[in-house]
């Protein structure tokens, strides 16, 4: 056929690399590159199936959930030592977010607020809550202090952050109009942007809290109190009846929040 | 009475929206500002009480220079103009009531504001706002359900709440349909004569200047090429106004030939003045 039509033209498929050559270099600098990562962690066969076993050893040991009345004291101590933490650091953490979010709106902060406002929620994101928990540990001691302050240092970054893009989205007009009345720099917040951003505050709030909770419960690993110390404890005293208990308690109470939050939420909108 | 000499507004851009306009606002007159779009009115406006910051000459209001104030002195001397504006800027949420005892801010402590406290004398003030605008028994809905007329009443009561030594209305019937154009227009010379106080307003639609207005400034590309009364506002100078046109006895400044239609591009306008 081609003899016929020599000047038949012909297509291929454009590739994100340069060209074909360099993009089957990469497919086997890649594969070269998994293999190699495989021989490096010496994991033989016989490792995966001696692994396998003793998998099937803790979740066989996890059943029937243990759910004697001691250890139901015990997973309701946690539990609601971990709900209580998650609400207190999501109020701190927000009274706090609320004026830092102001300083990192580019709309209203004078540009040396506006880098502050950045920085403290750049210093918030950049660690994860567990980093800042063990720390908190070693400073305030173990309990429920220690992961108050975890939880209550991430909020300000999750919380701060999204509110300060809320801020620069507002319809500056209403801003405009109370500083036209003679008002102070505050008051032109308090009645040119708080309105406009309340529902928001209110939806970012409870999503938060969700969070928290789901937080809470993990922070406790470290030491900083709730459930995930009674968690950690049931571990390692083999004990993986209570451990599964404990397990389920926290789907549950994370499914409980996730509810109210999408509730609340969809309520504000 | 208002005063303003040689204002000028260059913005970073480069673009020269005022090069030079005076202009003097006294009594009780309803002075009408017309010229197409992106002639300058709005920024015109908001240079005098320095929601746009001009780059040069001076405001006067009773003879308080307001272009070289700072701070508090700035705020005092805004407390004294009253604003309207084109898309109302009413804080949405907030009821009537609210949005009027808003125009008295400059009077409360911000803790008061806080707690959206206000005196007795303000809230009783309100409400004869509310009912001399026409708007009694709406002081508890919130201010977007409102229609658009009733919107700007709500703006036109909040800045007479502030008592002000004049109006500054920018573009006030754009967004309304033209009864409700002319109910807004009565308002605001009605509330002219009986507060006493010279109302300054940009307007679109010239038939409503000619029809309202004592006195009518002309301004085109940043300067002043008309002033006079509506009689004085004949042909020539709607030519002058509108599509640049040299008055035969030559004592315009003579402007490249454009053919601006008058009604186009309200969004370039729209972009300046957010601009």
């Amino acid at each position: 056929m081609a003899t016929e039509q020599p000047d038949r033209r012909t297509w291929q498929r454009p590739t994100a690399f340069y060209n074909h050559y360099v993009k089957w270099a990469v497919y086997a600098i890649i594969t070269v590159f998994l293999l190699w990562s495989v021989w490096d962690m010496r994991i033989s066969p016989a490792r995966v199936v001696q692994g396998w076993g003793s998998a099937v050893g803790l979740i066989t040991g996890m059943f029937p959930p243990e759910f004697t009345a001691f250890k139901m004291d015990l997973l309701i101590e946690g539990m609601i030592e971990s709900v209580a933490m998650s609400v207190v650091a999501t109020i701190i953490g927000v009274i706090i977010s609320i004026p830092v979010a102001f300083m990192a709106a580019e709309n209203i902060a004078p540009e040396p607020v506006y880098w502050v406002g950045r920085g403290i929620i750049t210093v918030s994101r950049a660690f994860h809550e567990l980093i800042i928990a063990i720390i908190a540990v070693k400073a305030v001691g173990i309990g429920a202090l220690a992961g108050v302050i975890a939880l209550s240092y991430k909020t300000i970054g999750f919380f701060a952050k999204l509110l300060a893009e809320e801020i620069e989205d507002i319809d500056s007009g209403q801003m405009e109009a109370t500083e036209a009345t003679g008002a102070n720099r505050i008051q032109t917040m308090l009645f040119g942007v708080v309105p406009q951003v309340m529902p928001r505050i209110v939806g970012l709030t409870i999503y938060r809290w969700d969070i928290n909770i789901r937080h809470s419960t993990i922070v406790g690993i470290v030491g900083a109190g709730g459930i995930g110390s009674t968690l950690i404890n049931s571990f390692d005293k083999y004990d993986y009846d209570f451990f599964m208990t404990i397990v389920l308690a926290i789907v549950a109470v994370v499914i409980v929040g996730e509810l109210v939050s999408t509730y609340v939420r969809g309520r504000i909108q | 009475m208002l005063s303003v000499t040689d204002l000028q507004k260059t913005y970073p851009s480069g673009d020269e929206a005022l090069k030079g306009v005076s202009l003097d606002v006294t009594g009780n007159e309803t002075v009408a500002m017309i010229g197409p779009s992106g002639a300058g009115k709005s920024t015109f406006i908001r240079c005098i009480n320095r929601l746009t910051e001009p780059t040069g000459g001076t405001v006067e209001l009773d003879g308080l220079e307001i272009t070289g104030l700072s701070g508090k002195e700035l705020r005092n001397a805004r407390r004294d103009m009253g604003m309207i504006f084109q898309e109302y800027n009413l804080i949405e949420r907030l009821t009537v009531m609210e949005n009027v005892l808003s125009g008295r801010l400059g009077y409360v402590s911000t803790w008061d504001a806080f707690r959206r406290k206000f005196s007795g004398e303000d809230i009783e003030r309100a409400y004869e706002v509310l009912d001399r605008v026409g708007l009694e028994g709406h002081e508890n809905n919130r201010a977007d359900e409102l229609s658009g007329g009733q919107r700007q009443r709500v703006g036109i009561a909040r800045a007479i709440l502030q008592r002000p030594k004049i109006l500054l209305v920018d573009e006030p019937t754009s967004s309304l349909d033209p009864e409700t154009s002319r109910a807004v227009m009565d308002l605001l010379t009605e509330i002219a004569a009986e507060d006493d106080i010279p109302v300054l307003i940009n307007i679109h639609e010239v038939d409503l200047a000619e029809e309202y207005a004592d006195r009518i400034v002309g301004l085109r590309d940043g300067e002043k090429v008309f002033e006079g009364t509506p009689a004085d506002l004949d042909e020539t100078a709607r030519g002058q106004i509108y599509r640049g046109e040299e008055i035969p006895d030559d004592t315009a400044v003579k402007r490249p030939s454009d053919d601006d239609d008058p009604t186009e591009s309200t969004t370039q306008e729209g972009a300046m003045r957010r601009g």
